[in-house]
């Protein structure tokens, strides 16, 4: 049986949906993109200025086509994700401003030598499905700097990306990049390789940018997440079903922006909602609330059928401590038991504004665990019990039985070394590591192991010259690195 | 014929007994050397098994299964090796000790040393001082091995080298177990502490190569 954790009832979620869709219809959006305002009004939504009232015919009519599950497959074109039931897939948090240095301990800005690292730590960790573009590298033009993450991430592995832009302009090149790996439009279609997240701004707008982003991504049908982020208490409702309420509503009214302006393009429904902490100012991703407003959302985008995502598992420790630990894996296991399907958070510290690759690292082992978790109890060869018994009884152990040896790596996952498991002197004996210490010898050693993508020289070439010619643009004759 | 003991040694790492029985049997038909057989083929195996256990790359299941493929030409090689006069590694007493009937890690421990290449024997649980000591003495062991898991039965180790260092024995001795440590070895005279099996196997064969 596979466990499951559940917060609302059928009846509460009815409730949250229909409310949602009151507050788009009667209190409408405000969206300040000219694009989308015309595409919603031909399709019969009543626009004041920059506000559009929702019908709830096509609000009904949007919902219909959302396909309820999609797959992600890596630059070779061999599949990673499938978004589809309560499959749980981990990426790395994303968009990360700060590194946590592990030498200094100092959080300072990122280069592309971190974001090269951070690249070849996760293309080799196997409970992190997809590669997100996690950091933002200052040592090339502004203008460039969300293309730039991309394209590297391109370039050095192999995983799809979790990723997003943070103009209008940038979608050109981001979406060039994607066809010169697949090689034109149907293959890209058919096999997705990124997922755009696109963010509504709370309460109840959409900027410029980031609605036609929605529409570009349409346009090719790239896959998008919708990241609402209602703030519990500031500009949200203080409670969680109020925030559930507000959450529902700007993320219906991304998909029927999404779902006119070409229906059956594929969607996550994604947020990033927290609460508001009023002591501090802040919007801990790591408070219980937050995860629960996550795990909630989650069922009722699974109960409208579509497949679904989440910022969780991370935290708001600024180093990698025991709240760190704490946080992330609280968030994993809620995440995993609710069958979030792409759960974002992995690496990140300091409410997602920095990553580590040493809890990138250890991150990986909370995930795998969490995936062991949710393959559940179920009864292997156990039925009837009496002749494993019998061998116990006369061996004396079971260690090199055939029921041992066939089920033994599939019943018990093993971590890396960042977990440790030795018996206190064999500990002492080996030196006595901290958790982080083990977590750095790992990335060392990941980044030592790096095997480059195996992405055509052909392929990396044409990014190479495309992203050149961005930069360019921007007055930047030349990028921090060239070559793999 | 180098590349039989190259299969035996590959075989064993597999943990097919099967085969390592019928290539060991082979190479006694080809009249090879039991001693090449035993050193080349198994121990070597063993060998890289004992690290790759030692480095994490392993589990121990895979390491009782190629100790048992050791069995499998260890068994038909020992009384060649016997008429010849050649003896392995040198033998081991190993037991848990009086009033502790805590045998799995001595078990394990055991399993391993005699993949290891050792001789052991297993005195089993519940064994008083003055049994290790006899029986080391009759069998002209090299090495006492004790187990305990329980702190009241610690005391049994304390009377072993105790009895040991009366006699002047040459006879190494080894602790484990949850409640003893390095210190209690240092404190009772024992001359090593192992915290694991393969730290035991480890801690034994630098005792034993230390005796030669």
């Amino acid at each position: 049986m596979r466990p499951k954790v559940k917060f609302l009832t059928d009846e509460l979620i009815k409730k949250i949906i229909n409310e949602a869709i009151e507050i788009l219809c009667k209190l409408g959006v405000e969206i300040n993109n000219q694009n989308v305002l015309s595409l919603l009004s031909d399709n019969g939504a009543r626009i004041e200025k920059s506000r559009v009232y929702f019908t709830k015919d096509i609000i009904k009519q949007a919902l219909k086509t959302v396909p309820n599950s999609f797959k992600l497959y890596d630059v070779n074109g061999n599949e990673t994700n499938d978004f589809s039931e309560d499959n749980v897939h981990f990426t790395p948090g994303s968009a990360a401003l700060h590194v946590l240095d592990y030498q200094t301990k100092e959080i300072r800005n990122p280069s592309t030598r971190d974001y090269i690292n951070y690249v070849k730590v996760v293309t080799q960790l196997n409970n992190i499905a997809s590669q997100s573009t996690a950091l933002i590298p200052n040592d090339v033009h502004e203008k460039i700097s969300d293309s730039y993450r991309l394209y590297l991430s391109l370039l050095y592995c192999e995983k799809p990306v979790i990723t997003g832009t943070f103009t209008i302009e940038s979608f050109e090149i981001m979406k060039d990049f994607q066809l010169v790996v697949r090689g034109n439009e149907k293959n890209l279609k058919d096999k997705p390789l990124t997922v755009f997240s696109c963010c509504p701004t709370s309460p109840l707008k959409w900027s410029d940018v980031t609605s036609q982003n929605v529409l570009d991504c349409a346009r090719y049908s790239i896959p998008v997440e919708f990241i609402a982020m209602p703030l519990s208490g500031f500009i949200a409702p203080v409670t969680l079903t109020g925030s559930l309420i507000q959450h529902t509503a700007e993320t219906l009214s991304g998909i029927v922006i999404s779902q006119l302006a070409n229906p059956g393009t594929p969607m996550l429904y994604g947020g990033s909602p927290a609460i508001f902490d009023i002591r501090y100012e802040t919007t801990p991703m790591g408070a219980v609330e937050t995860m629960m407003i996550d795990c909630a959302y989650n069922e009722i985008g699974k109960y409208m059928g579509f497949p679904t995502q989440a910022y969780i598992s991370l935290s708001d420790a600024k180093q990698l401590d025991a709240q760190a630990g704490l946080e992330s894996g609280m968030g994993a296991t809620l995440s995993a038991l609710s069958g979030i399907n792409n759960i974002s958070g992995p690496g990140m510290l300091d409410f997602e504004s920095c990553i580590s690759l040493e809890k990138l690292v250890m991150d990986n082992e909370i995930c795998g665990m969490n995936l062991r978790m949710i393959e559940g109890i179920e009864p292997k060869e156990d039925f009837p019990a009496l002749p494993i018994f019998e061998e116990l009884l006369k061996e004396n152990h079971l260690l090199i039985s055939k029921h041992t040896r066939k089920y033994l790596k599939k019943e018990h996952y093993f971590p890396g070394e960042v977990i440790n498991r030795a018996n206190r002197p064999r500990w002492i004996a080996e030196g006595k590591t901290t958790l982080e210490e083990r977590a750095h010898t790992e990335v060392e050693k990941l980044i030592q192991n790096y095997e480059p993508s195996s992405l055509s020289d052909e392929v990396k070439n044409d990014l190479i010259k495309l992203m050149e010619k961005e930069a360019k643009k921007y007055g930047q004759d030349k990028l921090p690195i060239r070559k793999p | 014929m180098d590349i039989i003991f190259t299969q035996i040694s590959e075989y064993l790492q597999q943990g097919d007994d099967e085969k390592v029985f019928k290539l060991t049997k082979n190479a006694i038909k080809l009249n090879l050397n039991p001693k090449d057989i035993l050193d080349n083929g198994l121990i070597a195996g063993m060998n890289i098994i004992g690290e790759q256990f030692r480095k994490h790359e392993i589990f121990l299941p895979d390491v009782l299964m190629a100790a048992k493929a050791m069995y499998a030409g260890l068994d038909q090689l020992k009384p060649l090796l016997a008429s010849k006069g050649i003896s392995g590694l040198g033998k081991v007493v190993i037991g848990t000790v009086q009033g502790d009937l805590h045998d799995i890690g001595k078990n394990l421990v055991g399993i391993m040393l005699k993949g290891a290449g050792f001789d052991v024997i297993d005195l089993g649980k519940d064994v008083s001082a003055e049994k290790f000591v006899e029986t080391a003495k009759r069998e002209n062991a090299k090495l006492i091995g004790m187990s305990a898991l329980l702190t009241t039965t610690m005391q049994t180790m304390k009377k072993v080298t105790e009895l040991l260092k009366k006699e002047n024995s040459e006879i190494k001795t080894i602790i484990g177990g949850a409640p003893v440590s390095k210190e209690f070895a240092n404190e009772i005279g024992a001359n090593a502490y192992a915290y694991d099996v393969a730290n035991a196997v480890e801690c034994v064969k630098n005792l034993i190569s230390g005796v030669k």
